[in-house]
């Protein structure tokens, strides 16, 4: 038998036939939906007369939408937001499909909700008309979005026209410098490889580096991997991961848990297996990474400068580099840290776990958020928020100034109401830059919890370690 | 999906790159449950200022654009977010063809799926039509032939690649989830094979709701 990545078991093992040489008609083991991109799906199997095959592998959640405000009951007041939701329940109600809907106590971002409860387990194929589905790889199981014609097929057929991927070996070596997170690691690497790297690339992570890293730092890898442009992300399933999935799931046990964990180590590349691309990064010396620009991969550490105008040979990007400088309001050759923020948004898919609303309060310790800043942090999902109020994370946060509001994806990308008017510069905890992202004309950094905490108290984009030094002795 | 094997279309340029759908298709245009209305948000932060009134400067605001149905644009096009609104969009306002270097995964496959035809040229082959549209001052005449994998205009002619299933989607205009459900006999039989192998993932999502309520 001839050797195979990770990522081509995978494959294989949901391969129901393969249709030609590029693509094979793969099956999918769990199905995520949310409201926005999912209604025209629904209306397309009703128009052609037709049902949802497997239902009991798919589950619905309501969170781009959803206002964040502290009120109970939830309401979406938006005429047509509200009827997405409606809508959605609706659709779900009618095809058997199991929701966390408006005000379900778990509701919660899918990427956030569907790990948290054991949903995803290594070695599944798993899909979402969202983008970030990516972030399963963490757990060794193959994610990634798709739009909303392919979730009308997947309803219909509980499988994807899918094609096929390369093989990308990343590996990261060293281990994390104090200050820094997987954050500023998936920062760094996009900025070496590019905003369109690993594009037609299903990218392998391994190394020393990932050997201490926690499954949700590593849920934060993979989410991002998909701003290099990758079709998914990977990490061989190891004891922390398969610790995190057990603790998950109560209904695995006796002999079927034998046989999962049987299955779970037969889950990597195997020693001969051929990568089409590989990279190797060393982290030791890694410092904070925040963007500087409207593209993910235009990034750079705190302490270096932004590149130059004149050290960018290729017209594309120096180009990329003036549009991005012009809307950012930034010059080339400048240093970010000092430069002053209104705002900072601390969750998301990305980043809106409990660990990194822990890393959140070790690096503020007693401060306060700075005058004229506005600092929210929404978390990921209802397990979160419960947990971070029984934790006292929520009230050392509303105590420091932060607003403490209620679980959504909220402004990530601003579909809701939470959403920043022209001019504002926020230090944000999301995974995109974009212009007009969070709100037209409103400056987007992306940067790792700690250092969006640090971004909070300092009032302007800061080195989180310098607070560490004096906060935690 | 209709059947298509030739455009016959008006190409302009669009210089930047890692052009994200969030730009194509901003968030106020995704709360509706159906396909309408998304010709008025396409490209809406370039299209207009922020009282809502067109912005002269770009392109597709002046009389010599009107009727453009190609654009030819940076590497990258339609990275971010999986939201299919931008390729309608895009059809709804007109447009038949995209031409770059790179196309994000994602978008790749809604554009086709939909038969918003992407085409893939080498970096130096679109800047040459780039060239060519800037130089015009106006939309350039330019054919795509889908049965012979050609971009033609009045000085360039380049070949382009396409997989076979993609070109065959589009010159017999099928459906792809008919087609798929030929192979329900196989589905259900993997399903089978599959939990009969990993019990584990069987039914996850239903019965991982019912222990949660």
């Amino acid at each position: 038998m001839s050797a195979k990545t990770l990522y081509q078991k995978l494959v294989d093992s949901h391969t129901v036939v393969k249709l030609d040489e590029e693509n094979v008609l793969l099956f999918c083991d769990l199905h995520l939906m949310n409201e926005y991109t999912s209604p025209q799906a629904f209306s397309g199997l009703d128009e052609q007369g037709r049902g949802v095959l497997i239902p009991g592998q798919s589950i619905s959640v309501v969170s781009h939408i959803i206002p964040t405000h502290h009120e109970m009951p939830r309401q979406i007041t938006d005429p047509a937001s509200s009827l997405q939701a409606l809508n959605l329940k609706r659709n779900c109600v009618k095809h058997n499909i199991p929701l966390f809907d408006t005000n379900h106590p778990l509701q919660g971002i899918e990427h956030v909700v569907s790990p948290e409860h054991g949903m995803v387990r290594p070695g599944m194929v798993i899909i979402c008309g969202d983008s970030h589905t990516t972030t399963y790889g963490a757990l060794g199981a193959l994610g990634f979005g798709i739009g909303t014609s392919e979730v009308e097929h997947v309803l219909a057929t509980q499988t994807l026209v899918y094609r096929l991927a390369k093989n990308m070996h990343i590996k990261i070596n060293g281990t994390l410098p104090a200050g820094t997170t997987s954050k500023d690691m998936i920062l760094n690497i996009i900025s070496q490889i590019g905003a369109k790297g690993a594009i037609g690339y299903v990218v392998e992570f391994s190394g020393s580096a990932l050997i201490n890293l926690s499954t949700e730092a590593r849920f934060t890898l993979c989410n991002m991997a998909v701003e290099a442009g990758a079709r998914g992300a990977l990490i061989a399933p190891d004891k922390t991961a398969i610790d995190y999935v057990l603790a998950r799931c109560p209904d695995i046990t006796g002999k079927m848990k034998d046989r999962a964990l049987a299955h779970w180590a037969s889950l990597y590349s195997d020693k001969d297996a051929q990568f089409e691309k590989e990279y190797e990064f060393d982290t030791s010396d890694m410092a904070p990474f925040v963007t500087w620009g409207t593209s993910p991969d235009q990034a750079i550490a705190i302490n270096a400068a932004i590149p130059t105008k004149d050290s960018i040979q290729d017209p594309i990007n120096k180009l990329s580099l003036e549009q991005a400088l012009r809307y950012t309001h930034l010059s080339d050759g400048q240093t970010l840290e000092g430069t002053p923020i209104d705002h900072v948004f601390i969750g998301s898919c990305t980043n809106g776990r409990i660990e990194d609303l822990r890393n959140v309060i070790a690096a503020i310790g007693d401060r306060k958020v700075a005058a004229g800043v506005r600092a929210m942090v929404v978390p990921g999902s209802g397990a979160v928020k419960a947990q971070a109020e029984q934790e006292g994370i929520a009230d050392k946060l509303i105590a420091a100034g932060f607003e403490w509001r209620k679980p959504g994806c909220s402004m990530c990308l601003a579909m809701n109401d939470d959403i920043l008017t022209s001019g504002t510069r926020c230090a944000s905890t999301t995974n995109r830059n974009f212009e007009g992202r969070q709100g037209r004309g409103a400056i987007t950094h992306l940067m790792s919890p700690a250092m969006a905490a640090a971004a909070a108290v300092t009032g302007k984009i800061t080195d989180v370690r310098k607070l560490q030094g004096a906060a935690n002795g | 999906m209709d059947k298509l094997s030739k455009i016959h279309g008006h190409a302009a340029a669009l210089r930047i790159a890692n052009f994200d759908t969030d730009q194509v298709m901003p968030k106020q245009f995704l709360r509706g449950i159906d396909k309408s209305g998304l010709a008025q948000g396409l490209f809406y932060d370039l299209r207009f200022d922020e009282y809502g009134e067109p912005k002269q400067n770009f392109f597709l605001n002046q009389a010599a654009y009107v009727g453009t149905d190609v654009l030819i644009t940076g590497p990258n096009y339609g990275c971010g977010s999986s939201r299919e609104h931008a390729v309608w969009g895009m059809q709804q306002f007109g447009f038949k063809a995209v031409i770059a270097s790179s196309f994000a995964e994602i978008f790749y496959s809604n554009a086709m799926g939909n038969g918003l035809l992407l085409v893939v040229l080498p970096e130096d082959q679109v800047q040459a039509l780039m060239k060519e549209a800037d130089d015009k001052g106006a939309p350039i005449s330019l054919d795509i032939d889908i049965e012979s994998l050609t971009v033609r205009t009045l000085h360039h002619e380049f070949a382009f690649a396409m997989s076979a299933r993609y070109r065959r989607m589009f010159l017999e205009g099928l459906d792809v989830i008919g087609l798929t459900l030929k192979y329900k006999v196989e589905i259900d039989a993997f399903a089978q094979e599959h939990w009969n192998k990993q019990p584990w993932v069987k039914d996850v999502a239903r019965k991982t709701m019912d222990r949660l309520s």
